[in-house]
């Protein structure tokens, strides 16, 4: 059993209510740093703790609170994300659902730090239930003076807001995020300025994951230097994990990072093994933009090193050979999933949900999905594969907000390692409707050099 | 006539309360949700009324409501099934459930059976990827959807129908 | 000396330049002019908050400032990214711009239809200099372009959804020019359009000024419609007294007939400042009722800029291009890789053209031949 800091309590009954959570050591982090620590206290102690971002990008908490400007007079807002939409992610759903005092706790020491006096959480308008609870859990803590004025008599005073979305993947985006929360478009904005300096209503803005703030409490708890000896090199702390697709139990899962890729995958812990006594074929290890990884290339790295569940040894091999950890989105497909009409779904996924603001994303996309359609249907040409591996190479980068690189990503891994999938469908355009082209080998073991 | 209810308004009151001065327009996805939970759909009579309440250019809710996919712009069966079709959900089975619901309801995706009680709509990944394949049925998930399940929700969709009329 | 700026010293395409601080990278590329200066098909200097969407003034940052020399990892926005003090830009000198920039012609190429041989846009359309100049032949698009319920924003402005490209800028007009916004882009992702959602026409005063800031023939003048080729008119500077606006304008006539009337633009595309320094956006009314010659004092003919192929040497005033290649190439000329009439056939100077009965065929330059 590895070690768990956020879903320790999760199977406690009725952990949902107040009194559970109190009784269990709720709001011990809140105590602790309102009364014993200073704000740049509370932010240097995360800072130590190595925390990153668990939304997808994997930056440095700390830092991200440390670049917020503080000039005088202006109100400062921390912003929640809870916008969870990447393909193959449920994590943070999974926490607010089961332990929203966990969220609001970690919410309030991280207000406290950065000078927040009305906090908004920002959650995906399909999570209409977990509003519900969210709102339920947020009048509890007021009741029982966690939230409103002169919080333990600090004089801190903190009101936090949940404010739904209505079905927009971009949002997430922290810049389209803000644009939403100001009852705007989603489309993300042009940086500079950054939210730190000019955020929500031109205030200076934190945006951070619901999995990010929940990390702070442990942090608080027992400290950054104790945090941080957990795990490995940069990725300290525990991560949790989404894993869905051709598993035997999918669900959310806490690691501390030290684990082996193919444990998490086949231990009864986790994953317990693909499902039908199926074989794994491929995977998505962090959410639906990161690169697709043959079963071979996840287990080992290109070195034939063991792969492990962390921010490094997943982006192990760079895009060439490697992926990268992303938002914990776990998405394993076994030997009966092709992975052209995997990469065609996701496609249509991304070409959905762009904003359409700028050029090469808004015709990129649908133009990506048209082509792939038409290979997964047998209507593809061989010349449409270096078509598609030139488009998504104009995508990437070239747009204002990384949903271009989230669209582009998937498709250019796709390519990269099962080409021969591809071209399967186009020489077999009548095959291709009846069957598909199975394991073949991409679980086969990687020749390494001696 | 659109209008809200007492009741609903104090609510508008209390969501624009949640901003800064002058930033009410920051109501307008909420106060959007209201009214849809309200009438079921958003005509552009309603969307002038928010409008209205936010003191904005109505051109600015048209621009929000028809940007947010779970806003229906059209009416909308009293029971809308809303299927994901995502990678993992496509993985796990969902094209098999969308084409059973189509077969038991004999309508096409986006479309609504003649006695207005269903509409079927496939969308793109809600975040239930673990309990896949799944749908969201008014205001919560269903999830690991079977065809034996898909029955049982057509059922209890038709009794509670039944209920309310 | 407390006043007095420092300037911020930046090299774009081997080219070096001082300029203000907060200028961006495109301004101050457009004070050196020429081919230096990226092409810009969203961003519109006299609107507020345009510009950053189409990405085809994409530029590579060599190295950020003096103070931080390093290279920007992905090409930027250069109407969005403000220079530092040592700053070292390429533009037409970097292979991933050039590339970038051929991409973005494609996509907006993507799903606009070609059909400017009917639409009035053409001649002064910056799509179509965008595809001249950055664009490739031929497409590999290969599916339905996309198509839009029409909708009829009123007497005034025409509107064909299919050939928007997205820029916003009329967004930004209605907001900023006009007293009430009634259209804006509704929907999303590609099917995103300009529309007001309810039919309703478009007359606020002022907002006739789309048409002008519209880069393609996604908005154009319903007045003009398909009246005439622009390159068969003849623009002159003209000006009346008007209570709401600057009054100074630009005829598009022929004859003694105005067909046209826009406000003026300089060499950037742009509706430019009157000559008392007003801004020179016009109103709904010189631009559509004031069709009569005798409502204007003319001033003269227009200086023709290089957006438009009534350019073509038929008026005064037009203004050769600095031919910059040699101080971008650092030195080196253009060189050209054969000279025809040296290796033609057709152009042997001994066969004289006027001397052939008909058409010229092969056989009568087959006997020249030495």
């Amino acid at each position: 059993m590895g070690v768990k800091l956020l879903l320790d309590k999760a199977k406690v009954e009725g952990i949902r209510q107040y009194d559970v959570y109190r009784r269990e050591g709720g709001y011990r982090s809140v105590e602790k740093a309102l009364k014993t620590m200073s704000p740049d206290a509370v932010t240097e102690e995360v800072k130590k703790s190595g925390l990153r971002g668990r939304g997808g990008a994997g930056f440095p908490t700390g830092m991200k609170w440390s670049f917020l400007a503080k000039p005088e007079g202006v109100p400062r807002h921390l912003v929640c994300n809870a916008d969870e939409s990447e393909p193959g992610t449920f994590k943070d759903r999974f926490l607010m659902e089961f332990l929203p005092h966990l969220l609001i706790e970690g919410l309030i020491v991280a207000s406290y730090a950065l000078g927040s006096n009305a906090t908004y959480i920002y959650i995906r308008g399909e999570y209409a239930w977990i509003t519900d609870i969210l709102e339920h859990a947020i009048g509890e803590a007021k009741a029982n003076g966690w939230l409103g004025n002169n919080i333990l008599g600090t004089g801190f005073n903190c009101e936090i807001y949940v404010q739904r979305g209505a079905g927009a993947y971009i949002c997430g985006e922290e810049t389209a995020l803000i644009e939403s929360l100001e009852g705007k478009r989603g489309n993300p904005r042009i940086k500079p300025p950054f939210p730190a300096v000019k955020g929500v209503w031109d205030r200076p803005t934190v945006v951070n994951n619901v999995e990010t703030l929940a990390a702070v409490v442990p942090i608080i708890n027992m400290g950054g230097e104790e945090y941080a000896k957990i795990g490995v090199g940069k990725s300290t702390g525990t991560k949790l994990i989404s894993a869905c697709g051709n598993i035997n139990k999918p669900g959310v899962y806490e690691i501390d990072m030290t684990i082996p890729v193919e444990e998490f995958i086949y231990s009864d812990e986790y994953c317990g093994g693909i499902a039908n006594g199926k074989r794994l074929k491929a995977c998505i290890p962090g959410g639906s933009s990161v690169p697709i990884l043959p079963a071979n290339l996840l287990l080992k790295t290109a070195k034939g090193e063991t792969r492990y569940m962390n921010y490094e040894s997943l982006s192990d091999g760079g895009f060439a050979t490697g992926s990268m950890m992303g938002s914990g989105g776990f998405i394993v497909l076994d030997e009966d999933q092709c992975v052209v009409k995997n990469t065609y779904t996701l496609a249509r996924f991304y070409r959905h949900e762009s904003c359409g603001q700028c050029s090469p994303c808004r015709e990129g996309t649908g133009w990506m999905e048209k082509i792939l359609k038409a290979i997964e249907s047998g209507k593809g040409k061989m010349s449409d594969i270096d078509l598609l591996w030139d488009i998504q190479r104009k995508i990437e980068g070239n747009t204002i907000c990384p949903l271009g690189d989230a669209a582009a990503w998937p498709v250019a891994a796709a390519i990269r390692h099962f080409r021969d999938e591809f071209e399967w469908h186009v020489n077999n355009p009548q095959e291709c409707l009846t069957r598909n082209y199975g394991l073949a080998h991409y679980a086969d073991p990687i020749y390494t050099p001696a | 006539m659109i209008k809200f209810s007492e009741e609903k308004l104090n609510k508008v009151q209390e969501i624009i309360n949640r901003y800064p001065q002058g930033k009410q327009k920051s109501a307008l996805i909420p106060l959007l949700h209201l009214a849809q939970e309200e009438y079921g759909w958003l005509s552009a009579e309603t969307m002038d009324y928010v409008a209205g309440l936010l003191q904005i250019e109505p051109i600015e809710v048209y621009e929000v409501a028809t940007f947010y996919s779970m806003f229906n712009l059209k009416p909308v069966g009293k029971f809308m099934f809303e299927v994901c079709q995502t990678g993992p959900c496509m993985v796990s089975g969902s094209d098999n459930i969308i084409d059973y619901i189509k077969q038991r309801l004999g309508i096409g995706v986006g479309e609504t059976t003649p006695d207005g009680l269903f509409t079927l709509k496939t969308v793109e990944c809600l975040g239930a990827c673990g309990y896949a394949p799944m749908m969201q049925l008014g205001k919560h998930y269903r999830e690991h959807l079977t065809k034996d399940k898909v029955d049982q929700i057509i059922e209890e969709c038709r009794k509670n129908a039944g209920l309310l009329n | 000396m407390a006043d007095e700026k420092k300037l911020f010293k930046v090299t774009i395409d081997n080219i070096t330049i001082e300029v203000e601080p907060g200028t961006t990278i495109l301004n101050a590329a457009r004070s050196i002019g020429g081919e230096v200066a990226p092409p810009a098909m969203c961003y519109y200097s006299k609107l507020k908050n345009s510009g950053g969407k189409c990405r085809t003034c994409l530029v590579e940052v060599a190295a950020g400032s003096t103070a931080d020399p390093r290279p920007m990892p992905k090409l930027v926005a250069s109407c969005r990214t403000t220079v530092m003090d040592g700053m070292i830009v390429k533009n037409i000198t970097s292979e991933r711009v050039i590339d970038a920039r051929a991409g973005v012609t494609e996509f907006l190429l993507l799903n606009h239809p070609l059909d400017c041989p009917i639409c009035d846009q053409a001649g002064e359309c910056h799509l179509q200099d965008l595809s001249y100049e950055h664009g490739k032949e031929g497409t590999r698009f290969e599916f339905q372009k996309r198509t839009f319920k029409k909708h009829d924003l009123g007497e005034y402005i025409q509107l064909h959804m299919t050939r928007c490209i997205l820029c916003y800028r009329c967004v930004f007009v209605a907001d900023q020019l006009t007293q009430k916004r009634a259209h804006g882009i509704l929907d999303r992702g590609d099917h995103s359009e300009i529309a007001t959602y309810i039919e309703k026409s478009l007359d606020n005063d002022f907002i006739g000024n789309v048409i002008d800031v519209c880069p393609v023939g996604a908005l154009t003048d319903k007045t003009f419609r398909f009246k005439n080729r622009v390159w068969f008119t003849k623009p002159v500077d003209a000006h009346r007294n008007c209570s709401k606006c600057c009054g100074e304008v630009q005829l598009w006539m022929r004859g003694d007939e105005v067909f046209r009337v826009t406000a003026r633009k300089d060499e950037w595309g742009e509706v430019k400042d009157a000559t008392d320094g007003r801004p020179g956006w016009i109103c709904n009314e010189c631009r559509f009722e004031k069709k009569d010659l005798k409502d204007w004092t003319i001033d003269g003919p227009t200086k023709v800029n290089r957006h438009s192929v009534i350019s073509q040497g038929h008026y005064v005033g037009v203004q050769m291009p600095k031919d910059f290649l040699p101080e971008v190439m650092g030195g080196r000329g253009p060189k050209l890789l054969m000279d025809i009439h040296k290796v033609s056939e057709v152009n042997r100077p001994e066969i004289e053209l006027s001397k052939i009965d008909g058409p010229a065929h092969g056989d009568d330059f087959a006997g020249a031949k030495q």
